[in-house]
């Protein structure tokens, strides 16, 4: 039986209330979102945080709008809010693609996308459709808030720039017109963590690439990014030997580990093959 | 501390460690053994229950978190002593052998059904596959499940002719 070691417990009441208890119990307090990575952990003894401040009561930060340039999503966003908001669809099909693939639906029914941003692990796939779409997150403390891109957010594996005493509030996506996206994953079973992952955002002047993001996860790409592939796409025309050489810089650059996932040449393989793959949709959905 | 929630609208209210899991708070200190225990690592759906309005896997949540909320258990599934739909559905199709995963499989459905009153097989078996099944095979509990679709259609017919 696997149960997390003794914890206090506060419940918060918004955002503010949150951050003066973050503020409060000091560093050894931990922020608990749907804890479907948390609890684990701490079951685990993984973690051991001396106080949870539950967030969930935090309506607040539960959202998914568009200011008209901008898509808002709020980190307290459940994983089946974001796959059921037409809206992300609409703009940013990478986002349905990836959440389809997160887990299982009762987990996405509870987990949240700021919980798995803040999580951090090295296979979040989440980490990889934001890394692709060059969000911004928003980080509030005490203080203030402060923005963050999201390939400046992750330190390393489950360690991201969020300090001790602050809260990932949202994430912001830049709409841009003629654009396209797309997300791949190779998952051993249904509902599993990728064994790699790929997510692609083109925007198209013509039939060249006006601008790429592409992001992978479960490979060891720094950032969650494969920036020497995107450069070479910028200015290229939509063709397929563009893809087929962004994959394998993509799979050049990165640094998958051998794991009970797949050996590393297998993950690399992936790498290129799903950022190809990613690439091809995105630009078919570009052109509409 | 002390937390209060309602279970299949009773009203329960009791101190507990904030490390207790939800699971444990249901099964050892209400005593409602229908939801069952069995990964403890969110992988096999035996502890689905629902909190508020969505099944939840109680195994990862706290019962801190409960604190306020409604809990719908399998035991607050039927009607008094009507079956429902789901219930009846497994019952009649042969959804389950030894019942272990049972408890999770029809919450789930029941909130399948009540968001998509028409689900395909393939849309049945999406939102069942965070759950695991030994013994059927799941062809059954499909077969369950769409059986309770059909059913409440009829019955949902009946009622506006
Ligand atoms: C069975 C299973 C399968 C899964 N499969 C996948 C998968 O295929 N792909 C994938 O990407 N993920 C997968 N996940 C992970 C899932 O996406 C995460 O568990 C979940 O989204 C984390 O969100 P949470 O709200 O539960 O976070 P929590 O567990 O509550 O929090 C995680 C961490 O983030 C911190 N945190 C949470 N919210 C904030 C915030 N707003 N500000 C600051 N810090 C915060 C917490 O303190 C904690 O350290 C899987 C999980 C399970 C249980
Ligand atoms: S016991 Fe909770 S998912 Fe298996
Ligand atoms: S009926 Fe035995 S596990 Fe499903």
């Amino acid at each position: 039986m696997q149960v997390p070691a003794y914890v206090e417990y506060e419940k918060a009441t918004s955002l503010t209330h949150a951050l003066s208890l973050l503020a409060k119990f000091g560093p050894e307090a931990r922020v608990l979102a749907g804890g479907h990575s948390l609890i684990p952990m701490m079951k685990l003894r993984l973690a051991q945080p001396e106080t949870l401040i539950d967030i969930n009561g935090l309506t607040e930060l539960s959202y998914l709008d568009s200011t008209g340039t901008e898509l808002r999503i709020g980190a307290m966003t459940r994983h089946a809010e974001l796959l059921g908001s037409r809206l992300a669809g609409q703009h940013f099909p990478i986002l349905h693609d990836a959440e389809r693939v997160i887990a299982d639906p009762v987990v996405r029914l509870w987990g949240t996308v700021g919980g798995s941003l803040c999580q951090a692990d090295p296979s979040e796939d989440l980490s990889a459709a934001f890394a692709a779409l060059e969000a911004t997150m928003v980080i509030a403390g005490i203080e203030g808030k402060r923005t963050v891109p999201a390939r400046e957010f992750h330190i390393g594996p489950y360690e991201t720039v969020v300090g001790p005493g602050e809260i990932l509030t949202e994430i912001k996506i830049a709409l841009m017109p003629g654009g396209g996206s797309a997300y791949e994953k190779v998952g051993r079973r249904a509902g599993d963590w990728p064994v790699a992952a790929a997510g692609a955002a083109v925007w198209l002047e013509g039939n060249l690439i006006r601008t790429a993001g592409i992001g992978l996860t479960a490979v060891g790409a720094p950032q969650f990014a494969a920036r020497e592939a995107e450069e070479s796409l910028i200015g290229a025309p939509a063709t397929q030997e563009a893809f087929a050489r962004a994959g394998r810089l993509a799979a050049e650059h990165c640094r998958p580990v051998f794991d009970q996932r797949g050996p590393v040449e297998y993950k690399r393989h992936l790498a290129s093959e799903l950022t190809v793959r990613a690439l091809r949709r995105a630009v078919e959905r570009a052109r509409g | 501390m002390r937390i209060t929630l309602t279970v299949n609208g009773t009203e329960y209210s009791r101190i507990i460690e904030p490390r207790l899991l939800l699971i444990h708070l249901i099964r050892d200190e209400l005593r409602l053994t229908g939801s069952h225990w069995g990964c403890d690592t969110s992988n096999c759906g035996a502890c689905v229950l629902w909190l508020d309005e969505t099944p939840v896997k109680s195994c990862t949540v706290l019962a801190a978190m409960a604190d306020g909320r409604r809990v719908m258990t399998v035991e607050g599934l039927a009607a008094g002593t009507r079956l429902d739909p789901v219930q009846e559905g497994f019952a009649r199709c042969h959804g389950l052998q030894c019942g272990f995963c049972t408890p999770g499989m029809m919450l789930t459905a029941r909130w399948l059904l009540d968001h998509h009153p028409d689900p395909s097989e393939a849309d049945i078996r999406e939102a069942l596959s965070g759950q695991v099944c030994r013994c059927t095979g799941y062809e059954n509990i499909v077969r369950a499940v769409r059986w309770a679709a059909d059913y409440e259609a009829a019955q949902d017919q009946a009622d506006h002719s």
